[in-house]
This record gives structure tokens, sequence and C-alpha cells, in this order.
């Protein structure tokens, strides 16, 4: 339990800062997916990426992560790290089938190779936050889908990252489960100051989650709203009908059908 | 109760047309040294069984021995031809050969080659059996999960790691189809192997036929056929074992 407490206690500045300068990234077919994308993300900022399918914020998030390869401009991070401290969420669970619910946790840890005791205690640290550990001898097929995303957070924490790159993670599940997890990701920000990226397609979700939105267009990933989120620190339940979210929903919104 | 019903339904069919052949032999309609009758075949098994048991014992090996080697060397090669797009286009042309090639057609060429005897009808066995062996493996690694290959990549997996860890297991259900088409080839390669290079059952039906004893090439040809069933009955039970836990199509009852 060292390590759950050593993430938990990570200090304001534990999150990675990046900066994106003239980004472009352009496919095969000569279209131009991001056309040219100036931004700067601060340590420990909770960030919704926000557009319609096909606007490229999946694309940015897979270079970011160093999946792809911009065409142009750059990506700096500070400090610059290893790749431990990146960790990515995908829209479905992606769990290998033939792992127990703990051995996919720790999987991250057995390619960076880490030691199995301590592969073993960081995995149970990092199921225990995302509250799984009655599950760690379960297999894939045996969980909920709640349950399997809840493992692959467990698994993209296990490294204790300092940047977590979401794409539309939650978007496959119900809305109860959903309600459930943003909750619980963002209380796992709170407690890690770890740079958080979610990419979703939901001005809902964008608006309860992330401390500053970014609204991009459909065509070549201009930027049509920078907005810091104007809303407690603690996100909860509650709060999911409050006039506060309403008023920032609709400016998203604004932004987004302009 | 649960046993009597998965027997059941294919047992009907098999006493409805085996009750309806041996009427129709007795009765003259054919002639018994077309198609003996269903009851003469089973008294040429019990008649002969130490010739056919011996027969289909030799021939389970040269199978058995063949569909080992395709097992090995065909994983071998799907992985070796999934290491690059450019080894793939290269040589995986030579691969789909063994599909074509008629193995009818060269077992003399594997008797000039390996001589009379068990080598040839293993070689045969081989030929045969190792083409589905490769294509299944090689698909099975190529579809895996590109999001896990990216994950893979972004902890800094290395190409074993990758292969091991990942890409191999994944391939596992379709590594299994594979062995499934494969061990029927197999018995089928050995069969037709023995035609050639002597032993076994190929061997008991030419020598049978060459003595018009009809009833004996019939007795040879079901044991053979019950020979690839065993087969592909102990792929399946190693395939639900292996993929019990997690694969949807070895899950339910």
């Amino acid at each position: 339990m060292a390590h759950a407490a050593v993430s938990a206690s990570g200090g304001a500045n534990s999150g990675v800062a990046l900066r994106l300068e003239g980004v472009r990234r352009v496919f095969g077919n000569g279209l131009a997916v991001i056309a040219e994308m100036d931004l700067r993300i601060d340590a420990g900022e909770f960030l919704a990426l926000l557009g319609p399918s096909g606007c490229g914020k999946s694309t940015l998030l897979r270079m970011i992560a160093g999946l792809d390869q911009p065409d142009g401009g750059r990506i700096v991070r500070e400090p610059e790290g290893d790749r431990a401290q990146t960790a990515f969420v995908f829209q479905d669970a992606h769990l290998l089938p033939w792992r127990n619910v703990l051995d996919n946790a720790a999987l991250p840890l057995e390619l960076m190779g880490v030691a199995k005791a301590e592969r073993r205690e960081r995995a149970l640290a990092a199921l225990g936050q995302v509250s799984l550990l009655e599950a760690v001898e379960r297999y894939p097929a045996q969980l909920s889908g709640g349950m399997r995303m809840r493992v692959s957070l467990a698994r993209a924490l296990v490294t204790q990252p300092r940047l977590l790159l979401l794409d539309e993670p939650f978007a496959a599940l119900d809305e109860i489960t959903r309600f459930h997890l943003d909750v619980q990701l963002r209380e796992l920000w709170r407690s890690s100051r770890m740079t958080v990226i979610f990419v979703t397609h939901s001005i809902y979700e964008a608006a309860f989650l992330a401390n500053r939105a970014v609204v991009m267009s459909r065509r070549g990933g201009a930027i049509k709203l920078d907005r810091t989120i104007e809303l407690p620190e603690e996100r909860t339940n509650e709060l999911r009908t409050d006039p506060r979210l309403s008023q920032e929903m609709k400016l998203l919104l604004g932004a987004i059908e302009e | 109760m649960k046993t009597l019903r998965a027997i059941l339904p294919p047992l009907i069919p098999f006493v409805a047309i085996t009750g309806t052949l041996e009427i129709l032999v007795r009765g003259g309609f054919i002639r018994s040294y077309l198609l003996p009758a269903p009851s003469a075949v089973f008294l040429a098994i019990w008649a002969n069984w130490g010739e056919l048991g011996q027969a289909t014992l030799k021939t389970s090996a040269s199978a058995l021995f063949g569909f080992a080697l395709s097992t090995f060397s065909g994983v071998a090669a799907a992985v070796l031809l999934s290491s690059s797009p450019w080894v793939q286009k290269a040589f995986y042309p030579y691969a789909v050969f063994f599909q074509t090639v008629p193995v009818i057609a060269i077992a003399p060429l594997l008797v000039i080659w390996f001589g009379y005897g068990m080598q040839t009808v293993i070689a045969s066995a081989f030929v045969v059996s190792i083409f589905p062996v490769i294509a299944n493996t090689l698909t099975g690694i190529l579809s895996t999960d590109p999001a896990l290959r990216d994950l893979f990549r972004l902890y800094g997996a290395t190409p074993a790691m990758t292969l091991f860890k990942l890409r191999f297991p994944a391939a596992l259900p379709q590594i299994f189809t594979g062995l499934r088409v494969a061990a029927g080839l197999a018995v089928i390669g050995a069969i037709v192997g023995e035609f050639i290079g002597g032993g076994g059952l190929g061997s008991v039906v030419d020598v049978a036929r060459t003595q018009q004893r009809v009833d004996k090439v019939f007795a040879a040809v079901l044991l053979a056929s019950l020979l690839g069933l065993a087969l592909f009955g102990l792929i399946n039970l190693i395939s639900r074992v292996t993929l019990r836990r997690w694969h949807a199509s070895e899950q339910g009852s």
C-alpha cells in the first residue's frame, strides 16, 4: 500500500506540462486532419478536448502519446520524461482476455521490467484506487463493462503516470456506470494532480469533468473555444443538475454550433 | 441425461441409414460386391482385428507425427512471415503452394526421396496439413488488436515481448482452428502416403481392393474416419482446456 500513499501525496507539481507548436498532421489522402495547432497545457491541468467525430482529437491525443508523429511543428514536454510518465486509456477496455485482473493491471510494469513482487504490490494498489480489490482473480470475460473499464484505468494508473490520456473512455458504458466513473476519475486526479487530457464528444461530460475545455472545429482541428470551466473543485453527482453546469454546457454548445 | 441428449440426435440418422442399407443389400437391391452390408463391415473388422488394429496404430503414428511437424513448423513459419510485410509478400505465395500441391501426384516423388516406409507417409501427412496451420496462425497474429499493440509500444515492449505476451496468445483461437483442419488433413495425407509408401490402413485398402474384399476396404475406411475424428476431438479438447477462461467460443456450459 506504500505506493498508493506515494501517489496520493504526490504534491501539486507532479504533472507534465505540454506545449504544442504549429502541430500539423496530414493523412495519406492529402487531407489535413490537423492543419496548424498551438496549445499550451499546464502541469496538473484537467483538460477536455471536445469536438465532433473526425475532428482530429484522437489523432492529437495519439501524437501527444508518441504513438503517431506530426508532419509539421512540434510537441514539447516539460519535464522531458521516460515512457512510464504517460498512460493511455482507450475507448474500450482492451484487456488481455487470457490474463486475470491482477495480471492485466500489472502489464505495463511487466513490459518495463519491474520485478514480480513489486509488480504485484503496485498492481494491487492501483486496483484499490479503482475499488476492484475483490475481483483480482477474475478474468475479463467474467466482468461487467464498467468493471473492465476500471481495470483499464488501473492498468493506466499502475505506473503512477504524470500524464494521463483518455480517448472517449466511457463512451460505450451505460449512463449510471459512466456517472460513477466520472466521479472516480475526478477524485483520482484531485489526489494525484497528474495532467489529464480527456477526449470526448460529450459536452456534458466535458463540462462536468474538466477544469478547461478546448472545442475543436469539424475540419482542420482549429480551436473554436478555449474555456476555463468555472465549477467547484469537487464534482459530485449533485452538480449534475446544477444551473452553473448548464451555463457551462450552453457556452460549449454555442461554440460547437457556431 | 445430458450425454444422452448429445448423442441421440446423430445416432438416429446412423441407425436409419445403416438399417436401410442392411435391408437393401440383404434384399438383393444392391450387389454386395459393390456395397457390403453394414453388418459385413463390422464382421470384417471383428475377423481381421489383429491386422486392422495394427494398421490403425501405424497410420495413427504417421498421421500424428506429420501433424506434429506441421504444427511446429507451421506456427514457426507464420511467426517468420508476420515479422515484416516484405517477408510476407516474398514468401507467402510459396506457402500457398503447399495447399495447391496435389499430394496424390507428388506421392511417388516422396517415395523417391524418402524410400518405402514411414518417412514417406509422414512427409505426405506433413505436406497436406501444414498450410491451414500457417494461414490461420498468420491471420491470428496479424489481426492482433491495434490498440493493444499501441499499448505495448507505449511501454517500450521489445518485439519478442510483443510476440510472446500479445501476438501469440491472441492468435491461439485461430491457431486451434487451423489445427482442427490440419488434423483431418494429416490422416488423409497419411493414407495417401501409405497407398504408395506402404504400411498402415492405406496398404490394407490397397491390398483388399486387389482381392475384391470390399467389406475389408470399407472396414479400413471406417477405421481411418474414426482416426480422423479422434484426432479432431483431441484438438477440440486441448483447445477447450487452453481457452476455457477467456475465449467466447469456449464459454458456456
